[in-house]
């Protein structure tokens, strides 16, 4: 029988109760959510369970939220099973002002870069991580540049002095 | 006469090792890389890779950016296969929007998808070609690759960056010029492949300098996400185009070539047999190009006037396309809320966009899954243990694109 959005939901809800929630299925994609303690007891379950396999990291990123208090970084994972060609969507979300999530670099090696440009970006301390330092911007950076309080550079700005890139 | 010399770090003279900077500009990287090697003699004992050098925030900046504004980012991640990276961004915004588009758009999507997908795998194979110490196959083919760029010429007016397309299709039809330049390359290039692959394949030379360097087993590929040919190489027969299809690939028949070994050499030949696949690709989804007659054949786009910007024509002498031409250019038109991922089988793997919308005139949020800064993570051990010259065939075989990495 071909792996349905509802199985994985009914096994998920059937392993850890209400912990898990936030069902839903944007674009036929299953999505939910868990506590972040949890984030490794259910990636290790949704690698191991046998009818799951959920064995292939396709991405890991985070999402700033600035507005929703408690709760203001998202670390979603895109996980693939290719053997089913199923993918789901799955969240946690953490305290800005501790943003300490457990890593998943032991299940996923291809989850140490990203968690590292996960880390660069919106300061997302990855426990447990092996070399959890920044990777695109430069090291010397004291700030996590994807976060929405750094807005861009306003476009209509006149008082830059523009004469060092050849326009006056 | 000591006092002349440079200070060397303490304990230098006397380490048993050698450190060595393998770039960031090492004309045998390919492009900004760089590799800090620990080498014992021509060994490598260990290495440690630094990215990020081109890093131009373009997460960030499509945060501001309307939809259509964003094309132009995509180009410039993997810029030897930009048309594959236009239209995976499309697809993705047509995937949101709800937009379908019809059948002709997604054939001539195919034909630009896999023209791209041809010049890419050919500069990957005859760079391998080069670092293994034959420059004649990366000369002779280069005429090929131009070929393909003057296709693109027809089509959307550029060569490298393409920006090609819109949300919904093409911005102008194919011209019965871009038809006859596909035709000289579907005519000419599979000579040239054949020639190519005479040079190379069965080449002592080319065949011990690559065989058994850079392997990978098809766990260890799978565990570091690998995707793509270098997937592919080890014996995974993941292909998004098969997997999930999109712009009607499940309407065309190929086949998806595996290697068993993953290394050099069978990245080597699946990239290889994918340029055959390619070409097949192109003429079938010519011929049912060929196929649509009359108005048909004038289709190169959907009907989503909220996205498509009208022709400038039209713009300056009807009112209904004056009138969404001002609304798309002044921002008035937002998005729909929502929350997608979706990829395609890009050049060197799975190429993803992860797009969220909070209803505003620009995504809340955009990620790229760049295939080749998850699969470079695996380099270091791939090199490990290896001569020197053998990581340098390593790097241009996993077909490292320094703008698709750094984003």
């Amino acid at each position: 029988m071909a792996l349905t959005n509802d199985i994985i939901q009914q096994k998920l809800i059937e392993k850890f109760g209400d912990q898990v929630s936030g069902f839903a299925e944007p674009y036929g994609m299953l999505s939910f959510e868990a506590p972040k303690d949890l984030n490794l007891k259910v990636l290790q379950f949704l690698y191991d369970d046998e009818e799951l396999k959920f064995r292939f990291l396709t991405d890991l990123q985070a999402v700033h939220y600035p507005n929703e208090k408690g709760r203001e970084l998202a670390v979603v994972y895109h996980l693939h099973n290719l053997v089913d060609n199923v993918r789901i969507r799955f969240k946690v979300f953490t305290d800005i002002s501790q943003p300490d999530v457990f890593t998943a670099t032991r299940l996923f090696a291809a989850a140490n870069w990203m968690e590292r440009e996960t880390y660069d970006f919106f300061g997302v301390n990855f426990v447990g991580h092996p070399n959890l330092k920044r990777i695109l911007n430069v090291d010397e950076m004291d700030y996590f540049p994807m976060r929405k309080e750094y807005p861009l550079e306003e476009q209509t700005r006149v008082d830059k002095d523009d004469e060092m890139f050849g326009r006056d | 006469m000591a006092e002349h010399h440079i200070n060397l770090p303490e304990g230098s003279l006397l380490k048993k090792t050698t450190t060595l900077n393998l770039g960031p500009t090492h004309p045998a990287t390919h492009g900004v890389f760089q590799n800090i090697l620990e080498l014992d003699g021509e060994k490598i004992i260990s290495a440690e890779s630094t990215v990020g050098y081109i890093h131009r925030a373009f997460e960030k900046i499509a945060e501001r950016r309307p939809l259509y504004q964003i094309t132009t980012l995509t180009d410039r991640l993997n810029y030897c296969s930009s048309p594959i990276n236009n239209m995976g961004w499309h697809l993705t915004c047509e995937k949101l929007l709800g937009v379908k588009t019809p059948k002709r758009v997604d054939y001539l999507r195919v034909i630009v998808m896999e023209l791209a997908r041809i010049a890419d795998h050919l500069i990957c194979n005859s760079i391998v070609g080069v670092d293994a110490g034959a420059y004649t196959g990366f000369l002779y083919v280069m005429k090929y690759r131009e070929l393909i760029y003057e296709i693109y010429e027809e089509v959307c007016g550029s060569r490298l960056t393409t920006n090609m397309g819109r949300i919904g299709g093409f911005e102008r039809n194919f011209s019965a010029v871009a038809f006859e330049k596909l035709e000289k390359f579907l005519k000419e290039y599979p000579v040239a492949l054949a020639e190519f692959n005479k040079l190379f394949k069965r080449n002592r030379i080319f065949m011990e300098r690559t065989m058994g360097v850079g392997a990978i087993s098809a766990e260890k590929a799978l565990n570091y996400g690998f995707t793509g040919p270098n997937l592919r190489a080890a014996g995974v027969d993941y292909d998004v185009r098969v997997a999930t299809p999109y712009s009607s690939y499940e309407d065309l028949d190929f086949t998806i070539p595996v290697g068993t070994t993953g290394d050099c050499y069978d990245r080597f030949l699946v990239r290889d047999q994918e340029m055959w696949q390619s070409l097949s690709l192109i003429e079938q989804a010519y011929r049912k190009v060929q196929e649509f007659k009359g108005a048909e054949a004038e289709v190169y786009h959907a009907d989503a006037p909220e996205y498509y910007l009208p022709p400038k024509g039209d713009v300056y002498t009807k009112m209904e396309a004056l009138i969404w031409h001002f609304k798309i250019v002044m921002g008035e038109i937002d998005i729909p809320p929502g929350e997608v991922y979706n990829c395609v089988e890009g050049a060197n793997g799975e190429l993803g966009f992860y797009l969220i919308s909070d209803g505003g005139r620009a995504p809340y949020r955009l990620h790229f899954r760049r295939p080749c800064f998850i699969y470079y993570q695996a380099f270091e051990e791939l090199i490990k243990g290896g001569m020197l010259s053998d990581a340098i065939i390593t790097m241009s075989s996993l077909n490292l694109i320094a703008g698709e990495m750094d984003s």
